[in-house]
Parts: C-alpha cells; structure tokens; sequence
C-alpha cells in the first residue's frame, strides 16, 4: 500500500508545481493587460470604468494568491463578466436616470469646457493688419499679412503657426509696389476683387489657436484682418462663464451655462437633475398621456398572450393526448413549426403577410368578404395583430409544457371522478386545470415576464405604431416600455435622443420586471432551496 | 342483456370515431394556421416576380432569381448590394464564439458551486439568482454607453465591433447557465467525485476526467440552445453594431423592411428561408433533449 502510494504522491506535486508555474504567468499577464487598460481608462477620463476594473484586478490578484481564495478561481472569469456587464449597467442606468444625459447633453462637461474655452471672437477693435489673399491648386488658402502699426509682414495658412516672412524668403516671391510677393510657391495670387467675392475666406481661421503665444487671424473687411480672442473666461471658483465680448455672465444652469436674460453658450453637457425626469412623466402631459397608454398596454398585452397561447396549447394537448391518436407524431410535429423558426424571421414574414395593401391577409379577406382592417394604422386593429402574431408564436411552446405535464397527471383521479358521475368538462375544470396551473404555473410567469419585454414582436412586426396623435416623443399605439425606451434613446426621429428619460423608463421598468420575477421565485420555492442546498 | 352491452359498446365506438373524425379536422385547421406563414415564405422565396403584392402560393413566375439576387448576380436589382453572406458569417461567429466562451467560464463556476464547499457559496449563489431578475436587456441604454466608453478607451472592443457584442452576451448569459449547469452537475452522484479524491485526484482532475465526460451530452444540448438563442438575438445587435458590413443576419434582415419592403419581399423570403432551414432542423433532431431542457425552466427568446 505504502508503496503503491508514492508514486502518485510525486506525481502530484510534479503537477501542482506545473499549476503553480501557470498560475503565476496568468497572473502576470492578467495584471499587465488589466494594468495597461485601466491606465488608458484613466489616462482618457473614464474614471467609473478605471474603477471597476481595479476592483477586479483585486479580487482576481486575491483569490489567485491566497489559498483560501481557490474555490473562487473557478468562478472568478464569471463573476468579473457579471460585474461589468450586468450589475455595473444597473448601477449606470440609475445613475443616467438622474441626470439630462442626451441630445445637446452628450458631453462631460470636462470635455464642454475644451470646446467651449476654445471659442473665440473679432474684436471690433485692436491688433489689424492689412490682407491679401492666396489661393493654391486645390482650394487651401493662405493669407499675406502686413502689421498696420509695426510694417512687419506674415505669411498664414489654417491650421499652421503664422511665420514672419519677407518677399524673396525661400518659395515667396519678389515684392509688388505695395509690398507684397508676386507669388507663393503652390498657391496663385488673389486679385482684391476676387478675394473680396469670395465666400469662404471670411469664414476661415489662420494660425494655430490653443496654445500660449499663439494666435489666429481672420478676415474682418475687405481692407482688415484681425486677431481673434478667446471668447469666454472660465472661472473655476464661481463656476461662471464671461463673454469677453459683451461682459455677459453665464452661470452652470442643469448641464447648459446660461445668463440672467435666458441665453446659452453650446455645447451643453451632462448634469445631474435630479428627480426631473421622473417628475416629468407625472407633470409633462405630453409626455404623462402617451406613458399612461403604453403602461397599460403593457400590462394587458402579456396577459391576453400568455392566456391565449395557454388556452390554444392545452387544448391541442388534451385533443391529441391519447396514446392511439392516428398521426399523432406528424400533427405535433407539424404544430411545432412556429417554435423552431427564430422569431425575428417568422415576425416579418407576418409582418408582409398583414400589410394592409399588399398582404395576402388582405387579399383574401377583400376577395372573401369584401373587406378588410387596416393593420398598421388603426389601433385598436394593430394590437389585435400584434395579438394574432404572438399566439402564433406562443402556443407551440404552451403546447410543449403542458403536454409534458399532462402525463404526470395520475389517472386513478380521472377514474375516482369518472365513478362519481363527472363530465369531462368537470374533470377539466377540477383536475387537468388546477394541476396543470401547478405544474406550469412558474413557466407562465416567466412567458409573462419574457412577453412583458417582448421588443422583438412589437418593434420588428409594427415599430409600436400607429403613432400616438399629440405625443411629444416617439409614442405609438402598441409600445411597450421596452420599445419606448429604445426609441427615446436610439430612434428619436429628429426630436433627439434622451438617454436620461429613456433610463428613468428603464429603472420603472426594473421595479416591475424584478418585482413579477422575485414573486416567480416565492412560487417555485426556488429562493428556500438553494438554501436547503447548502 | 347481453345485446345491450353490445349496443352501448359500439355505440361508444362509434362516438368515438366522431370524436376523432371531428378532432382530425380541428388539428387540419391547426395545422393550416401553423405552416401557413412558413409555406408563404418558401413561394414567396421562388417567385420571380418579387413582389408583396402579386405573390400567389403558387408562384406564377417561378424560378431561383431571388437566390441569384442574394449573390448579388442580378443587375436589374436596384437595391444596392446585399451583404447577406457576411451577414451569415458574422452570425455564425459571434454566437459561436460567445457559446463556446460562456459555456467554459460557467461550467467551471457551476463546478465550483456544486462540488466544493466554502464561505459566501449561498450567498452568491442568492445574489446571481437576485440579479437575475434584472436581464441586462433592460439597461440597453448602459449597456450602449458603457460598450462606447470601452471602444473610447481601446477602439477594438467599442461599439459596431463583434468582440464587444460577443463580451455583452457572455455577461448577460452567466447567470442563468451557472444555474444551469449546476443543475446538471448537482444530478451526477458524488460518489464517482468521492472515489476520485480516495485516488488522490485533485479538484481540477475530477472536473476534467470524471465529471465532464459525463455532462457532455447535456452540454452539448445546452450550447446549441445556446447558440441558437444568440443566433435569434436582434435588440442589442441592433444597437451596438452599425455598419452593415457588421451585422448579424437578423439585424440585415430587418434592414430589408425599411422603404418599399413590397418590392424587396421575395429576396428577403429567401435569405429567411436560407437563415431559418438549419436551426428547424436542429429542432426536429433534437426534439426531445430540447423539450426535456425547456421544462427544466427556460422560455425560448
């Protein structure tokens, strides 16, 4: 015995030295990339992302080194995923619901500031030179500058620093009576008349603006150019603007600096609201009509799906139940097909099939009965289609559940009811039903939950048209929350995008979404067995 | 009294040849309402003319034009080109890859979970159950922000790149395969786990030799479900790619719906029809694993 054992002793410490050697490599090589990331993470002022992934260089740098963390490792790649992908976006879609995140709001205001302190004005008065105008072979311009007060002269191009330059310097040419250089090598003279028609030349900066010492140049009057001047001063204490031009004041008012008489300096940028966006939906009757529908809708809609598809499922699976049944085998199979299509696909084709003008739908039905709903625009008829479609799509999978659950029924109890004088109808209603709600009853929540947020149906068959006559936003007759909020944030159709509202949606949506699946959880015992688990 | 008992069973015999008869029909019905969408799609697939508005079931133009088209070999197509071959490609590589990667991290989890025993196990266990109850399709508009931030910080998993798509579906999908799976390794006996350790296996031994061979088929099950749950996605493909060169085949499919989707329908009849025919027919070969994993808790998405 003794013997036998060593071997195999040996032989796995030869292998936990092995482990060891590829878990100190992982670990070098995890820390060096996460390293490097969150660096260009911080270096580029995405500090909530910096901070996450440090949290999992930690966690990662701790189980993979102490002993008692080995049981982690296994899940560690997992938990990370989790962390940055499921509960980091809840956190975020909280913290967006706040604020006024969005169309004119897309900037932090970090990045507003470097925008905005890079504006600049004409003076009306100050430093001005005399111009004249070159043009080169495709489009570019430069300008031949001459200091009125100092006579020094300049050669500037966009985007370039202005160098001083005097006629006869390498590739300028001799000077004109005035002083200026026949030519520039790759550009051809403007005559005054035509650099005074020219309507681009006002509009361009010469020079390289931004840094100390340096400055640009623009045309003011057909005789004038002038240097600009940086526009706003930006005072950090008081966290207020002031147009060097006017002397107008502009105070940080919800992501947008705006003065006393109501004007504003763009960009905006992103800005904590507070309550805003909630209260809005109460407040705004734009906004608080389309919501009130939508809510609604959303709660019906799942219920007439899931006890239409219910319905539909159950009843195939009791009629073709028995064992003898002919062709059992081929109607189920043949029943399935809606299951084994993806949903995308099978949407649009119905989507064809009830357009009102073309689709065979209606096309049979003007030939039948002369006559036929218009499916896209009348509302009442586009949730009646969204309905039809999603029974379609639905009761496959009912049909599925439930038949699997009618054989563990036991049929002494149909016997027992039978000798009792029961009709089937009475059988159904006293045992098949409540046994099966037992049975199925946590998968009808879940096909509740999955159809309350059922964007594919709704946004791929109608886009949750016809729209909503009044509605401020992108409000249509069969939106559900999920639908609203992608058309907020991602479809505004040229009202702008409005991640802040879109998110405050999101965050009711969370309420009710994890409310229904917390109760799911309560049926099924789920939540007390993985303590009995333990 | 013995020719009324004859009577009665044969008149049982003959209510319930009507039962059946009526209850043929019914499922005649069913039946029709059931393949009527897919049967139009495959005429409207082969019918020349491709138009919403004069297909017939039988198409009066038939031929394989709409097939050419998807080639892009028809010059009268005044469409612009169709990427439906990529389309297919980029869909068969983010939802196997993402499938292949988050089955392997959350089997290792769900070993863990179930084999071994250590402070916190129920509790993460409770919080991965808790969390999920908020699917990360609910925060689109983070989940959108937080992919943009990562491509502002390194460009190769940002928005409109497949690594980054393929990131946010594994994260969406751990939580409810580590359940899962730990279902499934909580059914094998820990007796086989019991003799590997008297041989002096260590824990990853175990894993690797004795209990994956043993989860294999249901693995197998699960990672085509899998697959073809990511292979069916269209929301968060939609939001977070945006050249079409790199979209996923339902998201180009979507795209033949906008402006004069009537004029384009047999065309997208055949790239559905070309889209749809494997994943029915894994159905119908796997009929019985998948219905056996559906009752075991998920709803088809």
């Amino acid at each position: 015995m003794a013997l036998a054992d060593k071997p195999k002793d040996a032989h796995s410490i030869a292998e936990s030295q092995l482990s060891k050697i590829i878990r100190v490599v992982f670990m070098i090589a995890f820390n060096a990339g996460a390293l490097w990331f969150i660096y260009q993470a911080y270096s580029k002022g995405f500090y909530q992302i910096a901070i996450l992934l440090g949290i999992i260089v930690v966690f990662f740098d701790v189980i993979f080194s102490l002993k008692k963390g080995y049981p982690f490792r296994w899940m560690a790649f997992g938990l990370a995923f989790m962390l940055v992908f499921v509960i980091y976006p809840i956190f975020f879609t909280l913290y967006i619901a706040f604020t006024n995140y969005g169309d004119g709001h897309l900037l932090t205001k970090e990045q507003a500031l470097v925008q905005i302190e890079n504006a600049t004005y004409l003076p009306a008065t100050g430093k001005s030179y005399d111009w004249t105008a070159f043009k080169s072979d495709n489009g570019e311009y430069a300008l031949w500058l001459t200091d009125r007060s100092t006579g020094e002269t300049f050669l500037a191009k966009p985007d370039e620093e202005i160098q001083a330059t005097k006629p006869g310097d390498p590739g300028v040419g001799e000077a004109d009576a005035k002083g200026v250089p026949q030519s520039i090598e790759g550009y051809t003279r403007l005559n005054t008349l035509l650099a005074a028609a020219d309507k681009q030349l006002p509009n361009i900066k010469f020079g390289l603006a931004g840094e100390e010492g340096l400055s640009t140049v623009q045309v003011r009057s057909p005789n004038e150019a002038a240097e600009l001047q940086i526009r706003y001063l930006y005072d950090k204490e008081a966290d207020t603007l002031t147009d060097q031009e006017t002397g107008r004041v502009y105070y940080d008012k919800e992501g947008i600096f705006t003065s006393t008489d109501g004007r504003t300096v763009q960009p905006g940028f992103r800005a904590n609201i507070g309550w805003k966006n909630f209260i809005n939906f109460f407040t705004s009757p734009a906004l608080r009509g389309p919501i009130v529908r939508i809510l609604i809708w959303n709660f019906i809609f799942p219920l007439i799906s899931v006890v239409s598809t219910f319905a539909l499922g159950v009843s195939i699976a009791i009629m073709y139940n028995e064992k003898d049944f002919p062709l059992k085998k081929l109607i189920r199979t043949l029943l399935l097909i809606p299951y084994t299509i993806p949903s995308v696909i099978t949407i649009l084709i119905w989507r064809g099939m009830l357009n009102s003008e073309f689709g065979v739908i209606n096309r049979i039905l003007n030939a039948v009965i002369g006559t036929a709903p218009r499916w896209t625009t009348e509302p009442i008829w586009a949730q009646i289609a969204v309905l039809i479609v999603n029974l379609w799509l639905g009761f496959p999978y009912m049909m599925l559940i439930t038949s699997g659950a009618l054989q563990s029924i036991p049929t002494d109890m149909y016997e027992a009811a039978t000798i009792d004088g029961a009709n089937s109808w009475q059988k159904f209603r006293s045992i098949t039903l409540p046994l099966l709600l037992v049975a199925v009853g946590p998968l009808l929540i879940a096909s509740y939950v999955f159809n309350f947020n059922n964007f594919g149906l709704i946004y791929l068959f109608i886009g949750g048209g016809p729209a909503i006559v009044g509605a401020s936003t992108q409000a249509g007759h069969t939106d559900i929350l999920i639908s609203y909020i992608y058309k907020l944030a991602f479809e505004s159709g040229g009202r702008g995008v409005q991640y802040g509202l879109a998110s405050a949606i999101s965050v009711v949506l969370f309420i009710l979404v994890g409310a229904m699946t917390l109760f799911q959880y309560r049926f099924t015992n789920m939540w007390e067995e993985v303590s009995e688990n333990a | 009294m013995p020719d009324n008992t004859v009577i009665k069973k044969s008149s049982i015999k003959k209510s319930r040849r009507w039962s059946v008869a009526i209850r043929l029909i019914v499922a005649l019905l069913l039946i029709a309402f059931a393949i009527f969408p897919v049967l139009w799609m495959i005429s409207a697939s082969f019918d020349n003319s491709n138009s919403l508005a004069t297909q017939s079931l039988i198409p009066a133009n038939a031929g394989i034009a709409n097939y050419k088209r998807l080639f892009n070999k028809d010059p009268n197509f005044s469409f612009g080109e169709i990427k439906y071959w990529q389309w297919l490609l980029n869909s068969i590589k983010v939802s196997g890859i993402s499938t292949i990667l988050s089955l392997s991290i959350t089997t290792m989890a769900a070993f863990a979970f179930s084999r071994l025993r250590f402070k916190g196990r129920v509790s993460i266990l409770k919080s991965i159950l808790l969390i999920q109850a908020f699917p990360n399709l609910l925060s689109l508009v983070a989940t959108f922000a937080l992919v943009s931030n990562f491509g502002n910080i390194v460009s190769a998993i940002g928005l409109n790149t497949h690594a980054g798509l393929i990131m946010v579906y594994m994260g969406g999908s751990m939580g409810m395969n580590i359940w899962l799976m730990k279902g499934y390794l909580d059914t094998i006996p820990r007796a086989i786990d019991e003799s590997g350790m008297l041989d002096g296996a260590s824990p990853f031994e175990i894993f690797w030799h004795l209990l994956l061979p043993l989860l294999r088929p249901i693995l197998f099950v699960v990672s085509i479900l899998s697959f073809i749950g990511t292979y069916g996605d269209f929301l968060l493909a939609r939001v977070l790619l945006n050249d079409s060169s790199k979209y996923t085949l339902m998201v180009g499919l979507q795209i033949f719906t906008a402006g004069q989707f009537d004029k384009k329908w047999g065309v997208f009849a055949a790239g559905a029809l070309i889209g749809a025919v494997p994943i029915m027919l894994i159905y119908f070969f796997l009929q019985d694993q998948i219905v056996g994993g559906l009752t075991a808790g998920s709803v088809k998405g």
